[in-house]
């Protein structure tokens, strides 16, 4: 089995470019180029520069002591959190904005659910001075205020979507608009392994310094290069697919992806795509999805801003429907508790996307000697007012 | 012979109508249709609503939405189809995102496509290898022309190749754009249009985007055999109702 994409930018049945014609000269150019680029030497060592020298990489693989105690097992925290802007989303854009000044663009749009890939986006933008548009749902600028405030801090315009549920997916149709009436100056950076190929594998590999950085960390700490399991949380799914990206095809390594159960799998709000998708094109992607019977995409929920995305990467749906990842969601109640967990076993406040990850120890155990790496993907300073709310802090 | 290939043989430009089915109401979808023939549009392409329309600009996108919100479904368009060949002889061509339809069967909507009578369809999401590699036996086995999309952007080697698998017209987008801008024709685009005709296609050429009023249907047809028109007629059938058709299309043809 095959869990890297094909030559036509397929994970098993997942995948491919469902895009409008006018899209098509950017997505085939980039498809065409993305890897030729993306290994070239000049781009390698300007993204391992700024990763090192600007973002902070590598970020730690930290055995946490008092949390492996409770669970009876062997875990290691990927510390993404601690990524200039606060989560691995910058990864992303750090390549994904050499990528377009070896291109030629000198227009950046990016959408965002949360703020963080838009921060991230905006971070980038401002380091190589080229303009920056994001597009964010209406509601979630609403909710999101100290994210929107950063991004205009940073320099960029903020376009609220106001078409629909005014949520993630539309301001991701919105970005693709603004693709479609722009074809020839920007480059559109999104911010997860979702949308048409080449992005799902552009933003895999770009996160897939993750699993590198964990096969050199565990051979230095446990002599060998590879954990029992690695666990991450699923939205998009692109801390997950750089977490597992080095470990796809190596079987002794289980994978463990963890979706948002929102309020439980059949309260109707929820998030976990995998139990409660079907496949179907989303954003250009065939892959697992959320919809009616008449396939019309639904607005998903869940406490966490960046995993309430209807679909799901098509390398995730991939690994899911062949069996090769344990797919696993997690209620809003039982995210927040381990949260809380981790602040007050470790001295790490992680964000609620995280969180998720890390409740799997409450339900599933694992063997003493295993040895089990979360990827803790952000911090929870953005999530200060949840966490302050529900726990009445 | 399909339906649509006749009308190009009529010795004047084509109008085509875009209209999202069930909107305004539910079921105003078979009027909407009676009247656009009755008031002299040649041509109809009736919208599948869809939840997140990409192609589409702000005002189809609001009209998907309140159809969706209508109760609107592929299998109610279907049902609302049934018969209309006895209303309507003008070619019906049913444009529409590719989700609905993959969950729908793709077979069993092409087959209800061709037992209500429609002619063609336009899928925007759904690009040619995907279809020649999955589809295409299935539309032509139903009967189905499908038309592809060229942009400004378009090689003319990937013109010609759309042109190849496109049966009874091929939809030239005007600008780089979603649909529903306004303002006049470009002098950029009247040369784009031209150099599109002089590739002498085996398709007629109608052109989309950006069409809203007799001026730019006659720039738009000058060097092509047609022209869609769909956000202006969603804007007026919004403001006007089914009641203001007769105005909507008598401008146009001013």
């Amino acid at each position: 089995m095959q869990y890297h994409v094909d030559e036509h930018g397929y994970y098993g049945e997942f995948g491919g470019a469902f895009i409008p014609e006018m899209l098509y000269p950017n997505v085939a150019q980039l498809q065409k180029v993305y890897k030729s680029i993306l290994q070239q030497p000049e781009f390698q060592k300007e993204f391992k520069q700024l990763l090192a020298d600007y973002v902070g990489r590598p970020t730690p693989l930290y055995y946490a002591n008092r949390l492996s105690e409770k669970y009876n097992t062997r875990i290691y925290l990927k510390r993404e959190d601690l990524c200039h802007t606060g989560a691995h989303k910058v990864n992303n854009t750090i390549g994904q904005i050499l990528l377009a000044k070896h291109l030629g663009k000198k227009r950046i749009i990016a959408e965002t659910g949360a703020g963080q890939h838009g921060v991230a986006t905006a971070t980038v933008c401002a380091l190589m001075g080229i303009a920056c548009v994001v597009y964010m749902g209406a509601v979630d600028i609403e909710r999101q205020a100290p994210n929107v405030a950063r991004m205009k801090m940073l320099g960029a315009t903020v376009i609220p979507a106001t078409c629909g549920s005014k949520t993630l997916k539309d301001a991701t149709n919105e970005a693709i608009r603004d693709w479609i009436n722009h074809p020839e100056d920007t480059h559109y950076i999104i911010g997860s392994v979702v949308g048409p190929h080449p992005y799902p594998d552009l933003v895999a590999r770009l996160q897939s310094v993750i699993s590198e950085e964990i096969k050199k960390q565990l051979t230095d700490k446990e002599g060998r290069d590879y954990p029992d399991y690695v666990i991450a949380c699923v939205g998009g799914g692109s801390n997950a697919a750089g977490a597992y990206y080095h470990y796809l095809d190596r079987p002794e390594v289980g994978i463990i992806a963890v979706e948002a159960a929102g309020k439980g799998i059949h309260s109707g709000e929820s998030a976990a795509t995998s139990a409660l998708g079907t496949p179907g094109i989303i954003h250009g992607s065939k892959t697992l999805l959320m919809q009616t019977r008449d396939g019309q995409i639904t607005e998903p929920y869940s406490i966490s801003a960046g995993l309430d995305y209807p679909g799901v990467g098509p390398m995730h749906a991939h690994l899911y429907s062949s069996g090769r990842g344990e797919f696993i969601s997690i209620t809003d109640a039982d995210a927040m508790e381990a949260g809380r967990d981790l602040s007050r076993l470790e001295g790490i406040i992680p964000a609620i996307e995280t969180s998720h990850a890390l409740a799997v120890f409450k339900q599933r155990p694992f063997k003493k000697e295993e040895v089990v790496v979360v990827n803790l993907s952000g911090r929870g300073d953005k999530d200060l007012n949840t966490y302050i709310e529900y726990f009445n802090l | 012979m399909n339906s649509i290939d006749t009308s190009f043989r009529k010795n004047k430009k084509i109008v085509s109508i875009y209209v999202t089915a069930g909107f305004p109401n539910l079921e105003d979808t078979a009027d909407i249709l009676a009247s656009l023939e009755e008031n002299g549009a040649d041509m109809i392409e009736i919208g599948l609503p869809f939840s997140d329309p990409l192609a589409d600009g702000p005002t189809i996108q609001e009209s998907s939405t309140q159809a969706l919100k209508n109760g609107m479904t592929t299998e109610i368009l279907f049902e609302q189809l049934q018969g209309i060949r006895k209303k309507v002889s003008i070619p019906l061509i049913l444009m529409g995102y590719f989700n609905p339809m993959l969950q729908f069967g793709v077979e069993e909507f092409c087959a209800k496509c061709k037992e209500v009578g429609i002619d063609g369809l336009i899928i925007p999401d759904l690009p040619l290898r995907e279809y020649q590699h999955h589809y295409e036996s299935i539309f032509k086995a139903n009967d189905l022309y499908m038309i592809f999309l060229v942009t400004p952007q378009t090689s003319e080697a990937r013109i010609r190749e759309m042109d190849q698998a496109s049966n009874g017209f091929l939809y030239v987008v005007s600008s780089a754009s979603t649909t529903g801008k306004t303002g006049s024709f470009s002098e950029d685009q009247t040369t784009y249009l031209q150099r599109v005709a002089d590739l002498k296609l085996r398709n007629p050429l109608m052109v989309g985007f950006g069409i809203h009023d007799a001026e730019t249907f006659r720039k738009a047809t000058q060097h092509t055999q047609g022209a869609i028109i769909g956000s202006a007629f969603i804007k007026h059938l919004k403001n006007h109702g089914a009641q203001g058709i007769p105005s909507f299309m008598k401008h146009l043809r001013s």
